[in-house]
């Protein structure tokens, strides 16, 4: 036992001594939750637009005070005509067009009716989607307020009630995903050097001829990356809370054991990693550039898992971070109980039984 | 001159010997590109929708066939109450609820109006929002046919209606698919992604294994080194943007509207600038560790910001601006704008000014910054 805790100090006085990455390691969860909180947004807002009245009518000028005064537009200089509209796209300075003809104003009472021509640049097929619509309730609400006897026949009210999200925070959605993110990049990454890069520098010899188990080598390397891991955690947690008021509905110490749970599944990912490389390259190369998009894609917070073919639903089943997010939504954003996760839970306990013992038989006491 | 050939060719022999790394280089990214754009959708569809009809009615069930048959909502189950609809939405079966309340067919009819609840869970800004906007057009709809069915015998204030026809068109992707626009952006990322990581890990291993040492000791100039160092990685990074656009045509039938030789022309200079970027990060580094964490830490922001997954026409002011200071948002909007609507020279040329920007500073601070003696 005191053999092992002077090991453990050994590895973190390993870690401790590298100020930039420790410096690193801590602005990364920082520098990640204020961009995702704050600049991102799944919102849209502000398009690029550009309105052809060809009416300049009051009908027309009225639409188009609607449209420049809703913050998702950003109404840009007329155009003139289709080709202008191809350059503006193609400059990328607009998103959309909205064309008025000559007799708008005229027709609106008419039998044929007002027309508008909306054309949006669907090359970003969500902004396209969101435009339209957007621009199509605008123009349908003028049209109600012209008519105002239609609000006599019957109608089905919905009310719509927000749940665990009142003031609409769109941070909320990425604070669970960029949690689960860190860890499984950062702790991954971190351990899967851990053993290459001693084989790599040779001190590994020593360890082997050291009275140590194999076992007891690995738990004291990953040690360490797990206070690391916490720090990161509650780092994201206070930023969370209070820059971000965010609430954590659930109960605290629910969230760190599961969080717990989680760092040593992405811990003994790396040290699997670790021992099937050989040298810090390709360690490095295998857990970020191998790991980050598909951890990223198939976690489920930035795309909707149910929208994918088959075999990403399939695939995304062996992917840890997927239940730690599911974990952290229940827990913190719905505030739920154990009850809710224990499914999660045990997948990731399991996942983590076969990942160290595949690390521990891959580890190799002897050197070639 | 001569000195640089030397350099040149240990360095290809050096990426040719590490069969792993030369996987990594060529191999990750086309699997990538195959596979990510069938994940990376961001269109919702399939709401999953739980209704709780405590009425019972024929309009009820009307209301409640026109949310299947709507296309939009798959129906997740008919909860007898509004706990247990709660209790699908807390266990992901459910992301919207519908409640009917008892009484409301016959205050339909007899009021003219009946409310009707619905829950949403908005945890998920955007498909909370969808949902609950989808499912508001069909009760809109439904109101409509309702209105139909109730009013028209007596409607005699319909010839003064305003009615206003929307023709609205999509350019570019008429069946707005996602593929179209997420496959360059795609492209770009794993261009940048091996790009960066990998210069800027190069120099670092140098460093500690020790054989920079050596290098130090000859009469190398820095620019050569440097040079040296980018020139491989350059070749390789311009293969793989071939490869990517080869895949991206067979793949997915996207072949770039543009000019070929100005997307080369971009993808030539943004290689420059993104490889600066490496080899700076590696003068700063002391171990590859610290290199790959200062490179992931810069292609987190890069990801994020530059417009690949989100709009930067919605971010706040200041995040435009970091994200205009990224290369690949430049990058990105250029491939973009040039593989699917063809832009030309003319109107994108101020990215390449960006770009050039970019690659003269990075790179500058690269030479400036390698020391020969430390």
């Amino acid at each position: 036992m005191k053999q092992l805790f002077a090991f453990i100090r050994k590895e973190f006085y390993h870690v401790f001594r590298d100020r930039r990455t420790l410096l690193i390691l801590f602005g990364l969860p920082i520098m990640q939750i204020v961009l995702f909180g704050f600049a991102l947004s799944s919102e849209v807002k502000n398009i690029g637009i550009s309105i052809q009245d060809n009416a300049k009518d009051a009908a027309s000028q009225q639409i188009i005070a609607k449209i420049q005064s809703s913050s998702y537009f950003h109404v840009k200089e007329p155009i003139l005509n289709y080709t202008e509209i191809e350059s503006k796209f193609r400059t990328g300075d607009i998103k959309c067009a909205v064309i008025f003809p000559a007799n708008f104003g005229s027709d609106l009472f008419k039998k044929v009716g007002g027309k508008i021509q909306i054309i949006a640049d669907a090359s970003d097929p969500n902004t396209a989607t969101i435009v339209t619509t957007y621009l199509t309730s605008i123009i349908n609400n003028y049209q109600q307020e012209l008519n105002p006897t239609t609000n006599i026949s019957y109608r089905i009210i919905p009310e719509i009630r927000q749940l665990y999200n009142e003031e609409q925070n769109g941070s909320l959605n990425f604070i669970p995903g960029v949690i689960a993110l860190i860890f499984m990049i950062v702790s991954t990454a971190l351990t899967s050097v851990a053993v290459v890069r001693e084989k790599e520098l040779g001190t590994m010899e020593i360890l082997l001829v050291s009275p140590f188990k194999p076992i007891l080598v690995l738990v004291a390397k990953a040690i360490p990356y797990l206070v690391l891991s916490l720090i990161d955690f509650i780092i994201i947690l206070l930023l969370s809370v209070f820059l971000l008021h965010v609430e954590i509905k659930g109960s605290l110490l629910l969230l760190f054991a599961e969080s717990i749970l989680f760092i040593i599944t992405c811990l003994s990912l790396g040290l699997l990693i670790s021992n099937l490389t050989n040298s810090q390259q390709t360690a490095m190369l295998v857990s970020m550039m191998g790991m980050m998009l598909p951890t990223m894609l198939l976690t489920g917070f930035m795309f909707p898992i149910e929208n994918m073919p088959w075999i990403f639903r399939v695939i995304s089943h062996i992917i840890p971070s997927r239940y730690y997010y599911a974990i952290v939504k229940a827990v913190m954003l719905k505030g739920l109980g154990f009850s809710y996760v224990w499914k999660e839970t045990l997948v990731l306990i399991g996942m983590t039984i076969v990942l160290l013992t595949l690390a521990l038989k891959n580890f190799k006491i002897r050197l070639s | 001159m001569k000195v640089l050939g030397f350099i040149l060719q240990k360095e290809f022999r050096q990426i040719f010997r590490d069969k792993t790394i030369l996987a990594m280089m060529f191999a990750m990214p086309i699997i990538q590109l195959i596979i990510m754009p069938l994940a990376a959708n961001f269109e919702v569809k399939n709401v999953n929708v739980a209704y709780v009809d405590n009425d019972h009615s024929s309009y009820s069930l009307k209301l409640i066939n026109k949310i299947a048959a709507s296309g939009y909502f798959k129906i997740a189950g008919s909860p007898s109450s509004y706990r247990e609809g709660l209790k699908m939405i807390e266990d992901g079966d459910a992301d919207l609820v519908l409640e009917i309340p008892a009484g409301f067919e016959r205050n339909l009819v007899r009021e003219g109006s009946q409310k009707v609840n619905l829950s949403v869970d908005a945890i998920n800004g955007t498909k909370s929002s969808l949902g609950g906007g989808y499912l508001m057009a069909v009760i809109a709809d439904f109101n409509s046919s309702l209105a139909i069915n109730f009013k028209s015998p007596q409607g005699t204030a319909q010839a003064q209606r305003a009615s206003i026809e929307i023709d609205s068109s999509n350019w570019y992707n008429p069946r707005a698919e996602y593929k179209y626009y997420m496959v360059p952006g795609i492209l770009v990322l794993l261009l940048t992604l091996i790009g960066g990581f990998i210069t800027a890990l190069n120099i670092v291993r140098e460093k500690e294994i020790g054989t920079i040492e050596q290098i130090n000791v000859t009469p190398i100039k820095k620019w050569e080194f440097i040079l040296g160092k980018l020139i491989p990685f350059w070749i390789v990074g311009m293969i793989v943007f071939t490869v990517g656009l080869v895949v991206m045509y067979v793949i997915y039938g996207i072949f770039p509207k543009g000019s070929l030789l100005v997307l080369y022309l971009f993808a030539a200079v943004y290689l420059i600038a993104l490889l600066g970027l490496g080899l700076l990060i590696s003068t700063f580094a002391d171990t590859q560790l610290q290199a790959m964490f200062i490179a992931f830490f810069f292609m987190m922001i890069f990801m994020l910001m530059s417009g690949f997954f989100t709009s930067t026409d919605s971010m706040p002011d200041w995040a435009k601006q970091i994200s205009n200071f990224t290369p690949v948002t430049h990058f990105i909007s250029v491939v973009r704008l040039i593989v699917l609507k063809g832009s030309r020279f003319s109107e994108v040329k101020n990215e390449l000014f960006y770009l050039i920007g970019f690659a003269f500073l990075l790179n500058g601070l690269a030479i400036y910054n390698y020391r020969k003696t430390s």
